[in-house]
């Protein structure tokens, strides 16, 4: 969280950890690209992405890009304690995509209050303290 | 009902535990070896006799450092449970195993931590907790999001009963008072002459909203709670009535992930887990949780006890709230619940201080003790197991 190294002005939210089995995800991020894990034998999307297929137990993964869009499943916001790079408590929130897959994001650009489930939401990226970007979600439905 | 007791059947003969505080002022290891003693002595077993030890990947102390305090001659055995809390009453079905297998005669379940004075167990964590394996499995996926704490995860769950049910945080509340209510005539309980009322849940503050107030949550505990299990034909000479473990399942179910468990259904408000728990039980220990006197459930956060108490089939989904509003939670309930006053009245032992409580239910030895006894039900998310006097 605190690299000397960083390049971004002003990002202060964490760095995703990045492992052998979810970089097609973060490197999707960082070209600002949503990509989610498909199995290249029975196509079934994966989410967590995984190394093999529990369906047919192939090996050979790829990324499909996704719309963006996607609809709020849940969501919450943590106040107390204060997590951990952020100036204001973050709207956390699952977000049900279009194409199939659920995700742990955060809603942006919202009055809390206005905050609830069912919302539509279409992707946009965040830069993080080490110089990633992780995927957020901003509202596209009509908010009253 | 209940089955006729055979010699390698397995029966808990000692539990053991400190005081639950907010500042032990000992390590965890010294804790752990406390505790493991005080089960020992309970039982009436040499230390040096233990042969076998559980506990949670989650867990800081080494087998052999444990070992180097009990004096144990000859360690046979040692398996570590994934899931934390969630997976507490899996120790219970380990040690079952073991014994009734005959791999070790001895087991020892340990749980030992100083989650309040030498870290904080429900503070957002920059970095998490130790990834795969070593109890959790994809935090990673919520730390840049600021979904850092077990609140937080919790809470992502939590909203998806809420919507569908019309369930709003002062419901859960209706957890918080009964388990304060418990514990304030519990001696042992961190919050022993202390209840409180709805409205005191109320204001306490947000913790996130609008899912988790601070008396939604279990209490970040010192201490260490020990079991001893050993096999019916070695206990009943034992100091302790054998309570018997009449079965005892665990299961994990496709795409099942540790607390940030969100991706196995598109509807999250229920505990298909659970539900399986429950399936397996019954068939293997003749019982249902529901035919048992009392329920010890474990409650990391009031939210899962609603879902929980639903999936073990105590109630129909939706209907947790005015299941205890009726008063069957209560100690003069239908299915009282942790009379001890659970993790958030008594202390948060990561599950295990229910698994000591459940067995004084079971022997009649309780601060709050419940009237005629004969089985109790430890149900902790993916976990559940039957227990009574033989």
């Amino acid at each position: 969280m605190d690299d000397p190294g960083a390049v971004q002005t002003g990002a202060i939210r964490p760095d995703p950890v990045v492992t052998i089995d979810s970089k097609m995800f973060w490197d999707g991020c960082d070209r600002e690209e949503l990509i989610i894990q498909q199995c290249g034998q029975c196509q079934t999307m994966h989410h967590p992405p995984r190394p093999m297929c529990p369906k047919c137990h192939a090996i050979d993964m790829r990324g499909v890009k996704m719309s963006g869009k996607g609809t709020v499943y849940s969501w919450t916001m943590p106040i107390h304690p204060a997590p951990y790079g952020f100036n204001v408590p973050p709207i956390v929130a699952l977000i049900d995509l279009e194409g199939g897959a659920r995700i742990l994001s955060n809603v942006v650009g919202i009055d809390p209050m206005k905050m609830k489930v069912g919302l539509k939401v279409m992707v946009e990226f965040e830069p993080t303290s080490g110089g990633h970007k992780v995927p957020v979600f901003r509202v596209t439905s009509k908010v009253s | 009902m209940v089955t006729k007791t055979r010699s390698n059947d397995a029966v808990i003969a000692g539990i053991g535990q400190t005081e639950f505080s907010k500042n032990s002022g000992r390590s965890e290891l010294q804790l752990t070896s406390e505790a493991a003693l005080a089960a020992c002595a309970d039982a009436g077993i040499a230390p040096e006799e233990v042969d076998g030890m559980i506990t949670y990947t989650l867990d800081n102390t080494d087998e052999v450092g444990l070992c180097r305090c009990l004096g144990v001659k000859d360690l046979k055995y040692t398996v570590r449970v994934p899931q934390g809390g969630a997976g507490s009453v899996v120790t219970v079905f380990q040690a079952m195993a073991a014994v009734k297998s005959g791999v070790a005669d001895n087991v020892l379940i340990f749980r030992g931590m100083n989650e309040r004075s030498q870290y904080r167990f429900g503070r957002p964590t920059a970095r998490g907790y130790p990834a795969v394996g070593g109890g959790s499995t994809f935090m990673e996926w919520a730390m840049p999001f600021g979904a850092q704490s077990p609140g937080c995860w919790e809470s992502l769950t939590a909203m998806t009963y809420m919507q569908k049910y019309g369930v709003k945080n002062e419901d859960f509340g209706l957890v918080s008072v009964l388990l304060r209510k418990h514990a304030a005539t519990n001696p042992a309980a961190w919050f022993y002459q202390k209840p409180i009322t709805l409205d005191d849940h109320q204001n306490s503050r947000w913790i996130c909203a609008p899912t988790l107030r601070l008396l939604d949550c279990c209490q970040e505990s010192d201490g260490a709670v020990a079991i001893l299990v050993t096999r019916y034909d070695r206990a009943k000479d034992l100091k302790q009535k054998p309570i018997k473990i009449h079965g005892a399942v665990h299961t994990l179910l496709p795409e099942h992930e540790i607390i940030t468990d969100y991706y196995h259904s598109k509807d999250l408000s229920r505990l298909a887990m659970s539900e399986t728990v429950v399936k397996r039980l019954k068939k293997m220990a003749k019982i249902a949780p529901t035919e048992t006197q009392v329920a010890m459930i474990y409650d990391n956060f009031t939210p899962q006890i609603f879902m929980q108490l639903e999936a073990f089939g105590y109630c129909k989904r939706g209907e947790a709230k005015d299941y205890i509003r009726d008063g069957n939670c209560d100690l003069d309930g239908k299915s009282p619940l942790s009379p001890n006053g659970g993790h958030i009245g008594e202390g948060y032992i990561h599950g295990m201080n229910l698994i000591s409580e459940g067995v004084r239910q079971a022997r009649g030895t309780a601060a709050n003790q419940v009237k005629n006894v004969e089985t109790v039900f430890l149900g902790s998310g993916v976990a559940g197991a039957i227990i009574g006097a033989c």
